[in-house]
């Protein structure tokens, strides 16, 4: 365990492992302290909280606790009809909603049987890419914010923000855009958005340039996350990690190229990867994978048909049945494969949904594995680093 | 070198220094974009309170609320959606659905107010800043539903024209199911039909494939539902929600598909009628027309012995003789008539009252008296050459030609009538026509502009389908008679029907004249009643407006309280408020018969 992080204190301080390969803590003892690391704390993304045993600065032992952000739209989406439930969805996820939003659709349309029109294949596409950039953007800053550097966070959430008014201009929200409704999308691009978007992107490409330098270039930066939080090959597809989590430890996990969903076949790139699988690895990742994201867009916003029909036809919203049966659906989100498996028994409410988050895996049982023997002070890198997001857990 | 350069690259953010800061803009001094979802707005006058706002709120922030100034009226709730700004999610559902396309929303996001009761508004009522914002949220070009309404099948004109075969061939199940799924469920249908017929629930068990249960929600408050579902006036239709962006849905033929569906040997089973208690109290009903029959229906199904007695061979009064059997085929009015009488509801046919027997007798041998005797009288435009033998009652001649009896068909016809009636004998005069003469020559004329003629849309196109001329505006003035013959009626321009108060007062141009050749001319402007079994003694008695018509409580009832009255001569003339009328009756008879208890 020792060579996940570089920890050289003194061995002899730690506890014995029991016989059920549990450590012996003993509380009474004065060696060891009891913190509970949130669920109110800047370093933890979303709320939850991290009940941990610390000898000195080092993590003994950790529980994870979730629970703090239940609102139950799983259960409460099966007392409302299909298209009642097109406004809930996006606010399983705060800075991705359109993953949300999509999968859900995607998953009535499969079970309806309805192929969506050209138009909104490509404004689906150029939508869920708009999403990864800004959310990858906010990450960013909470990643070099956790290890101190407020300076990206400021820079980043200035150029997620310009991406929300692009999001503002074509789907009339901001954060909650409510665009990818069953059977297509709800409006097409405005006039001048390429423009400004064009406008948008380049100076996100000339600020990521400044990110690189004053971030992954830092030795400061470098010298609390290379080497750091190590992610196994070997426990890739044990705990079920996807996303820029597998692909910095060289498992090129991408739904987008592994099951190629709206048009993304069409389009020209490859699942960004690395080898070494530390928190280095990891940031590095995302931000290529940022960089993909706005090369993605501008080969959308060349190639996609300028207008269309953008919602095929569907049954009355207010009574549709969806035929019975079950289907998964998924798609490649900032922090791995994002799903939804939707069971309908034939009527206007949906039977059981559920919302398959990629945080559920990573926050809960990968971080209780990997935060042991860590720094108390690197916690939070090493949780934003693994880029979870808790209201997913708790849908 | 690399960990030099990693300590030296971090200072490059010092450009930044001269550069401005990177900050977002204040909310309170940047607008929302041309399509944002922000404080919404109704335009008050055009919305119609469907509520199907409300309806597809997840939040339930949407409330349908009374407004000062806007009242209930046929198509009109007179409610308008408030809307509560602690539960809105701005998901602009409400504004996608609309049926009105009345409610949209600004671009305006800031609203500042330090009482929370406030955020809880009635757009377009409550005077708002951003009531006039050009910009936000509008409906999209998409639908949630589909606002075009399935096809008929109808018989081709030429299939038609000389033959009197049902033109509508009515609804397979998979385009009832198709039309079923337009409806939103909002129930305007409802409170504007005379019966308050149970609309969206009928259309939701054609939906939900249960036709036994819409046949059962028909019967609550219709018994003619095979005739209502051909030939009724479809006031629903007409304030149809979803006509207004759209066609509206077509009710009549769907109620017409569960009619149709279910067949006649299993109503009994199916409505639970196969054993009804009796009273023993014995009701007389004058008429066997919709009003009539509705009546003795529910009297029956309250345990009543109702008798019917119809002047007519045969019953159903003006919907047999009255509507052409290309509308109404006989058959279909048979079966509705058939189940009413399985309930044990006696008709005595051809017994005139006033002449084989007497109201008189009818109120010492009954507990109760019902009459509906509808409007059988023809009125007449008392236009010079109207006394000429050639000049007949549209009525008349549809009242022959159900009885099997020959009529005078003349090669050149003119109609004088802008309404249904009219359009019935235009369009059986063309059948008639064809059949002797080989082609059609008759000309439809009204008061009316065409925009204002009381017939039907379906019907005047149908009758230029079928080769009659439609010719509306005009007012006739004389019919020409040569040689004791009709050479045609002579008219002249008709510039308004109605003055500013909405009476009856036209208005002609008599410089601007025309001449349509006929034969024959025929008059449909309005029928009268025939009240002549009311006896004087029962007269004196009677209240009775001024203009001959018998003055009745909300429950039909006159002011002699053992007689009530209904169909055409109260109310209508149609024959879903006949239906209307009937049901009520009968609910007062029974209020009438237990309070003598």
């Amino acid at each position: 365990m020792s060579k996940l992080f570089n920890i050289k204190e003194d061995r002899s301080l730690f506890p014995e492992k029991n016989e059920q390969g549990k450590i012996d803590i003993d509380l009474s003892s004065h060696k060891y302290l009891k913190l509970w690391h949130g669920p109110q704390h800047p370093g933890i993304t979303g709320n939850m909280s991290l009940e941990i045993t610390l000898l000195g600065d080092e993590v003994m032992d950790c529980e994870t606790h979730v629970g703090y952000l239940h609102r139950g739209f799983e259960k409460l989406m099966e007392r409302r009809k299909y298209i009642q439930c097109f406004p809930i969805v996006c606010r399983v996820a705060v800075p991705e909603p359109d993953f949300n939003e999509y999968c859900f659709a995607s998953a009535m349309e499969e079970l309806a049987g309805i192929e969506i029109p050209e138009s909104a294949k490509w404004l689906r596409t150029l939508v869920l890419e708009m999403a990864r950039l800004a959310s990858y953007l906010m990450w960013i800053g909470g990643q070099a914010g956790a290890f101190g550097q407020g300076i990206i966070g400021q820079w980043t959430n200035y150029l997620r923000d310009s991406m929300l008014d692009r999001f503002e201009e074509l789907t009339g929200g901001r954060v909650y855009h409510m665009y990818i409704i069953p059977g297509g999308v709800r409006g097409l691009l405005p006039s001048g958005f390429k423009q400004r978007m064009e406008e948008n992107l380049k100076f996100i490409e000339q600020m990521m340039k400044d990110v690189e330098r004053v971030m992954f270039n830092n030795a400061v930066f470098k010298k609390r996350s290379v080497d750091m939080g190590i992610i196994e090959k070997d426990w890739i597809y044990k705990f079920g990690i996807t996303g820029p989590n597998a692909r910095a430890a060289g498992v090129p996990l991408d739904v987008r190229k592994d099951n190629p969903y709206l048009v993304y076949p069409q389009l020209d790139f490859e699942a960004v990867t690395a080898t070494h699988s530390d928190i280095y690895n990891r940031a590095d990742v995302r931000r290529r994978d940022l960089l993909m994201s706005v090369d993605l867009i501008r080969q959308i916003m060349a190639k996609m048909p300028q207008k269309g029909e953008i919602r095929a036809e569907t049954p009355n919203v207010l009574h549709w049945k969806v035929p019975a049966g079950e289907t998964y659906s998924k798609a490649e989100c900032t922090r791995g494969e994002y799903g939804y498996y939707m069971v309908s028994d034939g009527s206007e409410y949906p039977r059981r949904i559920n919302v398959r988050g990629p945080s559920y895996t990573h926050a809960v049982s990968l971080l209780e594995k990997m935060i042991i023997n860590c720094n108390l002070a690197d916690i939070a890198g090493l949780m934003v680093s693994l880029h979870t997001y808790p209201p997913e857990i708790e849908r | 070198m690399g960990k030099i350069n990693d300590i030296l690259s971090p200072f490059t953010a010092w450009k930044h220094l001269v550069n401005e800061p990177l900050t977002v803009k204040k909310p309170l001094e940047r607008e929302g974009a041309d399509r944002y979802r922000g404080f919404h707005k109704n335009e008050i006058d055009k919305c119609i309170g469907c509520g199907t706002c409300e309806d597809i709120c997840q939040n339930a922030a949407i409330d349908l609320v009374p407004v000062e100034g806007i009242e209930t009226k046929d198509g009109d709730s007179g409610l308008r959606p408030k809307i509560d700004y602690g539960r809105c999610c701005w998901c602009a559902l409400c504004v996608d659905i609309c049926t009105t396309n009345s409610l949209s929303m600004s671009n305006e996001f800031k609203w500042i107010d330090e009482d929370a009761d406030n955020f809880l508004f009635i757009p377009g009522a409550d005077d708002k800043p951003w009531n006039n914002s050009e910009k936000g949220w509008k409906k999209p070009d998409y639908n949630l539903y589909d606002p075009n309404r399935v096809d008929m099948q109808e018989l081709h004109p030429e299939d038609r024209d000389k033959s009197f075969i049902e033109i509508v061939q009515g609804y397979s199940k998979e385009q009832a199911l198709k039309e079923a799924d337009r409806c939103v469920e909002c129930g305007i249908c409802t409170a504007t039909c005379p019966a308050h017929m149970g609309i969206p629930e009928y259309i939701r068990a054609i939906r939900n494939d249960d036709l036994e249960e819409g046949l059962r929600i028909l019967y609550d408050t219709n018994p003619l539902p095979e005739i209502c579902g051909r030939i009724c006036t479809h006031k629903c239709e007409t304030v149809c929600s979803v006509g207004h962006t759209g066609d509206p849905l077509s009710i009549r033929w769907l109620k017409r598909y569960i009619a149709d569906q279910n067949p006649s040997e299993r109503f009994k089973e199916i409505l639970g009628t196969d054993t009804i208690e009796q009273n023993g109290k014995k009701i007389a009903i004058i008429g066997s027309g919709p009003s009539g029959l509705s009546a003795a229906h529910y009297l029956a199904l309250m345990g009543y012995s109702c008798t019917i007695f119809e002047k007519l061979p045969l019953a159903g009064g003006m919907m047999r003789y009255g509507i052409p059997e290309y509308r109404l085929p006989y058959d279909q009015i048979d079966k509705d008539i058939n189940y009413i009488l399985s309930l044990g509801v006696e008709i005595k046919y051809n017994v005139t009252i006033g002449k084989d027997n007497t109201l008189d007798q009818l109120h010492k041998d009954f507990d109760a008296v019902f009459t509906g005797t509808g409007l059988h009288l023809g009125r007449s435009t008392r236009i010079p050459g109207t006394e000429h033998k050639d000049v007949h009652f549209a009525t008349d001649l549809l009242r022959e030609i159900s009885l099997g009896n020959e009529i005078p068909v003349a090669e050149k016809v003119v109609v004088i009538g802008g309404g249904n009636v009219a359009m019935d004998i235009t369009r059986s005069m063309a059948r008639l026509q064809n059949q002797k003469f080989g082609k059609v020559n008759v000309i439809a004329t009204s008061l009316e502009s065409e925009d204002i003629m009381p017939a039907d849309r379906e019907e005047i196109v149908e009758a230029r389908e079928e080769n009659a001329q439609i010719i509306p505006g005009w007012g006739p003035q004389s019919i020409e008679i040569k040689n004791d013959k009709i050479t045609g009626l002579h008219v002249i321009k008709c510039l308004s029907v109605f003055d500013e108060e909405g009476r009856f007062n036209p208005k002609f141009d008599e410089n601007i004249k025309d001449f349509f050749e006929a034969e024959m001319v025929i008059e449909s402007i309005g029928q009268g009643m025939d009240l002549s079994y009311l006896t004087d003694e029962i007269k004196e008695n009677l209240k009775m407006d001024n203009r001959g018509r018998i003055i009745v409580d909300n429950n039909f009832q006159s002011s002699l309280e053992w007689l009530f009255v209904g169909g055409d001569i109260i109310q209508g003339p149609d024959v879903i408020h006949g239906i209307a009328n009937g049901h009520k009756a009968a609910i007062g008879i029974d209020n009438y018969i237990n309070s003598k208890k």
